[in-house]
């Protein structure tokens, strides 16, 4: 039936027959533990790593090319699908950029709502992390279980914006809805059980004789690598340097905030693990900070910029001017000023940063995704060479990688 | 009498533009207005030909000539402590001024600043690497060899890294198309199944939003479905997932007894 | 009751049920149908949540498996890159007869929203496909739905059915 198939077999010419003792093993692009469309060419000696060449681009998109070609408020959706386990990281990342490119001012009950909706993003992705990784080391009990606490933080979020995985939840100048009734008292009840299952994770993993056997002194990136790769996010605070972008040079409430950045000294697998960890509590303290202020702001949830913000809903239907703005911004889009911004923001997998040149069109003249994960993929050169085969796994899931932001 | 337009493609064109508008500008504040960077440039004109520079957002913004990007680099990492190379690309200026605009994207974590080093050059000019003094410049070069076509010298492997080897041409240049040329369009049916095979799957369906009601070849649609061929029905026919008469042992859902609750337990 | 008086033929006579060799052995593939492990973006993590704890696939009898050389049904999970299309139709190709192939969410279906020189606009320009959902992602509970009419579709064929001529090769 497939005599007319003619693919080849396409391994750039590599020499599998090989007179010395290593040997040259292809994993992926399809592999159920590359998280992904990983592959990696690794060069074995026994079973150890030799030399490993990642190849990304399995998942290229052209999200870079669309932003060219799409107005601003158009391609919001298309940053869902970057790191699609924390989408409205991505989506704020985006809003923000564009709120920094017009020099804009968001009300202080969208900030709220969407600190609230960041660390809940930040929690879903590290419950994410931590059963898939899990599950790659050969802990299948966690993966159930962490997903189960998931499955509630997505309801939360399926509450709010009606999306359990594409959220848009952010847009630019603030954020769509108000909370929905009752949806504090469910995010509260949320957070409330969560630390005890974090607890009973960590009771399953933290002295489990396999998963640290597994974990530590795996993967190890020093703080000079880690620099030198550019590396952010867990990655870099598990190396030991205390480097939180929230902290740092904080955006939103996140000044306003009383939240600890922990960091791991032992710069392995398992500080990483411990780490990730942390930060989710780190996470529920922040939301319960921010869940007080809430209820002390304004009603408020979008800026107030006719040029660039459509008015709200009711005000379009009543107001002619207002109607007339909306039709120009929906149909032809803002127009920011001419220049250039560079925002990073911290999402779950580190700093996220967009890069906009405007040449005051409707269009971005050009847009860069700075994506975290990118990154961490190139430091796998580095990392592998001296492991085991069996740890090249355990790396690939500890470094929290998502091909739709690597490849974009 | 007013000058004549061209009115070919005026329905293509994203916006209106009146003939007074003038687009505003982000302002670029002048650099002595940060001590810390005002300092740092200080430092940088003392040994480079620095051409332009400005803070703009936050951000210092500096311009170099194209053949010193190592020194600087290596300058900034050194002497000025910034230990973080967080990005760097090009832009594409092809059509206004035949020349990509470079840029890098620096962060010092100690100072918590940062910083933009930029420079123009010409479209098939080679520029030396930096992935020798940040070793994160190894795939961002290699990106921008992919996205852009510009070659970077002294780097360890240039190859490309987001598209396939054998791809035509370099998608982010602004000449290329956004759904891509003629090799693009038919590049999975060449690599499986071989030319002649073109003509036999066809050109690819780029309106997304074309629907063929008629076909019932390739579709089937739900409660409308008809056999094979057939002519394409209106009437709703309500089929369930399962057979009428059940399936062995498999449970099938009586929809009186299900219940819904209001609130997860 | 006495013991002849039974009908052995109706229901909760004798443990016998009668049918075809075609029904029996598709019901056995119906009820065992096993995807492989095939994510490519987004769709994977909710086909990942459809397996997980909350939805929970295997009451449908499926397990996902790593290797194409042990699974019935592949779910295309995400978007077809031009990059990945060889393998992907090589993936196919390493399946045994019979096989399925179930292409979820847009970007599979159509390319969807990333209508741009990079993604293949439909798996099925590479592979035939027998159930296409909608969404972006769908959610768990539409590729459960996927699976149980795929499973009706698994019924009506013939065991041995004559491996009709796809449009594919």
């Amino acid at each position: 039936m497939q005599k007319v198939n003619r693919l080849q077999p396409f391994f750039e010419n590599l020499v599998f027959e090989r007179d010395d003792d290593t040997m040259i093993i292809n994993f992926g692009p399809q592999h159920p533990s590359s998280h992904g469309q990983l592959r990696l060419i690794l060069e074995l000696d026994g079973e150890k790593v030799t030399k490993a060449t990642p190849d990304v681009g399995y998942l290229h998109r052209g999200m870079e090319k669309m932003a060219e070609n799409m107005i601003y408020n158009e391609f919001l959706p298309t940053t869902d699908r970057m790191d699609y386990i924390a989408a409205t990281s991505n989506n704020y990342g985006f809003a923000h950029a564009v709120e920094e490119l017009i020099g804009l001012e968001v009300p202080r009950r969208a900030q709220t709502i969407r600190m609230m909706l960041l660390e809940l993003n930040r929690i879903i992705s590290h419950l994410f992390w931590l059963a898939t990784h899990a599950l790659d080391v050969g802990a299948m009990t966690i993966f159930l279980y962490a997903f189960r606490e998931r499955e509630y933080a997505m309801d939360l979020m399926e509450d709010y914006c009606g999306a359990r995985l594409t959220h848009s939840s952010v847009r630019i100048g603030g954020v769509p809805l108000d909370l929905p009734e009752n949806w504090i008292t469910k995010l509260s009840k949320f957070i409330d059980k969560l630390p005890s299952d974090i607890a009973d994770y960590e009771g399953l993993l933290d002295q489990n004789r396999i998963w640290k056997m597994r974990l530590e002194g795996v993967g190890v990136i020093t703080p000079e690598m880690a620099q030198s790769w550019g590396c952010s996010g867990p990655s870099l605070r598990g190396s030991g340097i205390a480097w939180d972008i929230r902290k740092e040079e904080p955006y939103e409430l996140y000044d306003e905030v009383d939240f600890d950045v922990p960091i791991s000294t032992t710069c392995d697998s398992y500080g990483r693990y411990k780490l990730h960890m942390e930060e989710m509590r780190q996470s529920i303290k922040i939301i319960r900070q921010v869940i007080g202020m809430y209820y002390k702001t304004d009603p408020q949830i979008m800026a107030h910029a006719p040029n660039y913000i459509s008015a709200p809903k009711e005000q379009i239907m009543t107001q002619n001017y207002s109607l007339m703005q909306h039709f120009v911004l929906v149909t032809q889009g803002m127009r920011p000023p001419v220049g250039e911004v560079y925002v990073p923001t911290e999402s779950p997998k580190g700093e996220l940063g967009f890069y906009i040149n405007s040449q005051g069109g409707a269009y971005p003249y050009r847009l860069k995704l700075r994506a975290p994960s990118f990154w961490h993929t190139s430091i796998l050169q580095e990392l592998l060479p001296g492991h085991y085969l069996a740890d090249v796994v355990t790396i690939i899931g500890n470094l929290n990688i998502v091909f739709g932001e690597i490849d974009r | 009498m007013r000058a004549y337009q061209n009115k070919k493609n005026v329905q293509k064109k994203p916006y209106y533009t009146d003939r007074f508008w003038v687009a505003p500008q982000i302002p670029k504040e002048d650099v002595s207005s940060d001590e810390i960077f005002a300092k740092d440039l200080e430092a940088l004109k003392e040994n480079f030909d620095i051409k332009e520079a400005y803070i703009q957002r936050g951000q210092l913004v500096v311009y170099i000539g194209a053949n010193e990007n190592v020194e600087v680099i290596t300058f900034l990492k050194n002497q000025l402590d910034y230990n973080f190379l967080n990005e760097l690309s090009a832009i594409d200026w092809l059509e206004k001024s035949g020349e990509f605009e470079i840029f890098y994207q620096l962060l010092s974590t100690t100072k918590l600043k940062r910083i933009r080093i930029k420079f123009f050059i010409k479209q098939k000019e080679e520029i030396r690497t930096v992935s020798t003094i940040y070793k994160s410049a190894d795939w961002g070069e290699r990106e921008m060899y992919d996205m852009f076509g510009v070659i970077i010298t002294g780097h360890h492997y240039m190859k490309r890294i987001l598209m396939p080897e054998d791809w035509h041409d370099h998608p982010l240049k602004k000449s290329y198309p956004l759904h891509g040329d003629e090799e693009a369009s038919w590049y999975e049916i060449d690599k499986i199944f071989g030319k002649d095979y073109r003509a036999v799957i066809g050109p690819e369906n780029r309106d997304s939003s074309r629907v063929d009601e008629n076909d019932t070849y390739n579709f089937a649609r739900i409660h409308h479905e008809v056999p094979f061929g057939d002519k394409p029905s209106k009437e709703i026919v309500h089929t369930d997932y399962q057979e009428e008469g059940g399936v062995f042992l498999v449970k099938s859902l009586k929809k009186a007894d299900s219940k819904i609750l209001k609130e997860r337990p | 009751m006495a013991q002849h008086k039974i009908n052995y033929l109706s229901e909760a006579g004798l443990p016998v049920a009668l049918t075809t060799v075609d029904k029996l052995v598709q019901w056995g593939r119906s009820n065992s149908l096993w995807p492989m492990t095939y994510g490519l973006a987004c769709c994977a993590i909710e086909m990942m949540a459809t397996g997980a704890s909350r939805y929970d696939f295997d009451r449908f009898g499926t397990i996902f498996r790593a290797s194409p050389r042990q699974s019935d049904v592949l779910i295309i999970a995400g978007t077809l890159t031009k990059k990945h299309s060889p393998f992907m139709r090589r993936l196919y190709d390493q399946m045994t007869e019979p096989k399925w192939v179930i292409s979820m969410g847009s970007c599979a279906n159509t390319g969807g929203m990333f209508n741009t020189y990079a993604t293949v606009q439909g798996a099925d320009r590479i592979i035939p496909v027998d159930i296409y959902l909608p969404g972006c992602a769908p959610r768990p509970e539409t590729l459960q739905y996927a699976l149980m009419l795929l499973q009706k579709k698994v019924r009506k064929e013939k065991a041995s059915r004559k491996l009709k001529p796809k449009r594919l090769v």
